[in-house]
């Protein structure tokens, strides 16, 4: 019955806040409750069991992706008011495609058959729940089964994580940069000199 | 409803009920009394590295100045700026207070002794501390002023980039004790060498690696660009004051002592007893557990105290050009070191 409860609890937010996500009239608000959709998604997440899932939702998207989402939208100086001009011309579309969306999904769904040993042909054995917890069932998986898709997905993200460092990477030639190395390098012996200097002298030779 | 009966009805549903709620209100009593007295500690080590005095007018040798200041800061009038976007901005410190606060649900202070154990602790914590960022940003969007929000993005970059060495320090621990949740973490380091079985000793370069991430994590000085007096006032809280300036205070203080524990539990065997006979096992473990979670906080309190304060160039080459690559090879020789020699737990 609490599972009853709390799962009503975070799918309405999370529809509502959802709702917002598109309703909200300040963009950063906007980003705010999809961070909120993405909370109690991962609230529904350990409802269904799937608590690792859950925690990396909030891990990635939430502490990392959507951090970023927020920068780039409290940096923007759009005019949302403007860009909402023109939105019940388009309503009707927008409305057409959902629809048509919606209509494809529910006769895909409503006639969806499962085969009888379907899920022992594709899936792996899976252990009883309270042999093995929910991380380490996932990790025995995806290292043994899986890995060359994990190692794939992981070269996938490598070169993306490349390709946006090279496309941004500019080197300014009039930009003064430290070396770091270079002045941890330094010693005494090259950068100082103790000169005596007789009183009534000075330095004859300058400074140097 | 004929079979419903009113016992049954009571233990099944309101007696769990009510005993997460107790727990909850004394964890939280007793952290607010510990985090009183953390910042009263925390200003009396800064002053005595100093020679001055610290605070010690309110109570015997000020032992209650943190109580007057909570007053203090209740008592004012709470300022909105015309400007602010007054919904984000008061719910700002809000977000960072219950945040640091829930992290506390999962840590055992004491072999049992937590709310709730889950199997995913350490990710639990790793993720609410990962939404913490998320007080400061807005705060600092909400506002409406320059220096509220060069703070707030600085604090955001930093906190993002000092989470992925702590991240993967977390995963060293993790491949050696082969479990997610905090009190396996602290059995694993249950041996008969005591002190020297816990994980401070063989991950060595981790726990400093950790410890210097948890100072730059929760803003601390020298990585408290944040509020960078010099440079931005006081960064994201500039605007801020009374109440919502004290949840913000509240909040780094409690994320702070959830670092330590955090450091106690993955480092320092939790609440296991440094030396493993008795008399010194019948000590209770939430005793060892405060002592070392103390111990590390008067750490954090000495490095604030003689460590001039990082630029912010270098904090970020410290953590992207130097921890990075330092703990990502840790977990490689980790898992290696764990495979070949058969140490590694199946």
């Amino acid at each position: 019955m609490i599972a009853a409860v709390f799962f009503y609890l975070f799918a309405s937010i999370c529809v509502a806040s959802a709702f917002m996500v598109i309703a909200a009239r300040n963009p950063v608000h906007s980003v705010l409750f999809l961070i909120l959709t993405f909370v109690n998604a991962a609230g529904l997440f350990v409802l269904m069991g799937a608590e690792f899932l859950a925690m990396i939702l909030v891990v990635v998207y939430v502490g990392a992706v959507a951090v970023l989402f927020l920068f780039v939208v409290m940096m923007l100086d759009v005019d949302f008011v403007e860009l909402r001009q023109g939105v019940l011309n388009y309503l009707p579309i927008g409305a057409l495609v959902g629809l048509v969306v919606l209509v494809e999904l529910l006769l895909v769904l409503g006639g969806w058959a499962i085969g009888e040993n379907v899920t022992a042909a594709i899936t792996a054995p899976i252990p009883p729940a309270a042999d093995v917890s929910n991380t380490a069932a996932l990790g025995a998986l995806l290292y043994t089964r899986y890995v060359y898709f994990f190692q794939a997905a992981g070269v996938v993200l490598l070169v993306a994580m490349i390709g946006a460092i090279v496309l941004t990477l500019r080197h300014k030639p009039y930009v003064r940069r430290q070396s770091i190395a270079e002045q941890n390098a330094r010693s005494k012996a090259s950068q100082l000199s103790v000169k005596q200097v007789r009183s009534g002298e000075g330095l004859s030779q300058g400074l140097q | 409803m004929s079979d419903f009966n009113l016992v049954d009805f009571f233990w099944t549903w309101v007696w769990p009920l009510a005993l997460i709620i107790i727990h909850s209100a004394a964890i939280l009593v007793i952290l607010m009394t510990v985090i009183a007295y953390v910042l009263y500690a925390d200003r009396k080590i800064w002053a005595a590295v100093q020679i001055r005095r610290g605070p010690n007018v309110v109570g015997p040798w000020g032992l209650l100045q943190s109580f007057a200041d909570l007053l203090k800061f209740a008592l004012k009038e709470p300022v909105i700026p015309s400007g602010a976007n007054k919904g984000v901005y008061l719910l700002a410190p809000l977000v960072s207070c219950v945040l640091a606060l829930a992290a506390w649900a999962v840590i055992p202070v004491a072999e049992g002794w937590a709310v709730a154990d889950i199997n995913v602790g350490v990710l639990y914590i790793f993720a609410i501390s990962s939404l913490g960022v998320y007080g400061i940003i807005m705060a600092g969007w909400a506002s409406n002023s320059k220096y509220a929000f060069l703070g707030a993005l600085r604090s955001a970059a930093q906190m993002v980039s000092y989470e992925v060495s702590i991240g993967f320090v977390i995963i060293t621990v993790l491949l050696c004790v082969g479990s997610l949740n905090l009190g396996d973490i602290v059995a694993a380091q249950d041996t008969q060498f005591g002190l020297l079985g816990w994980y401070w000793l063989p991950l060595l370069p981790m726990f400093v690696v950790f410890f210097v991430s948890a100072l730059a994590e929760t803003n601390r000085p020298p990585f408290d660009l944040v509020e960078a007096e010099s440079e931005l006032v006081a960064g994201f809280m500039v605007e801020y004051g009374s109440t919502p300036y004290m949840l913000f205070m509240l909040s780094e203080y409690v994320a702070i002592m959830t670092m330590c524990s955090m450091g106690t539990i993955l480092f320092l065997g939790g609440w296991l007893s440094p030396i493993p006979f008795p008399p010194f096992t019948w000590v209770p473990g939430v005793i060892w557990f405060s002592l070392k979670a103390l111990a590390l906080f008067f750490m954090f309190a000495m490095v604030k105290a003689f460590v001039p304060r990082y630029r912010y160039d270098q904090l970020m080459r410290l953590g992207w050009k130097v921890f990075l690559p330092l703990s990502l090879a840790m977990v490689v020789i980790v898992a290696g070191i764990l495979q070949y020699t058969g140490w590694a737990v199946k």
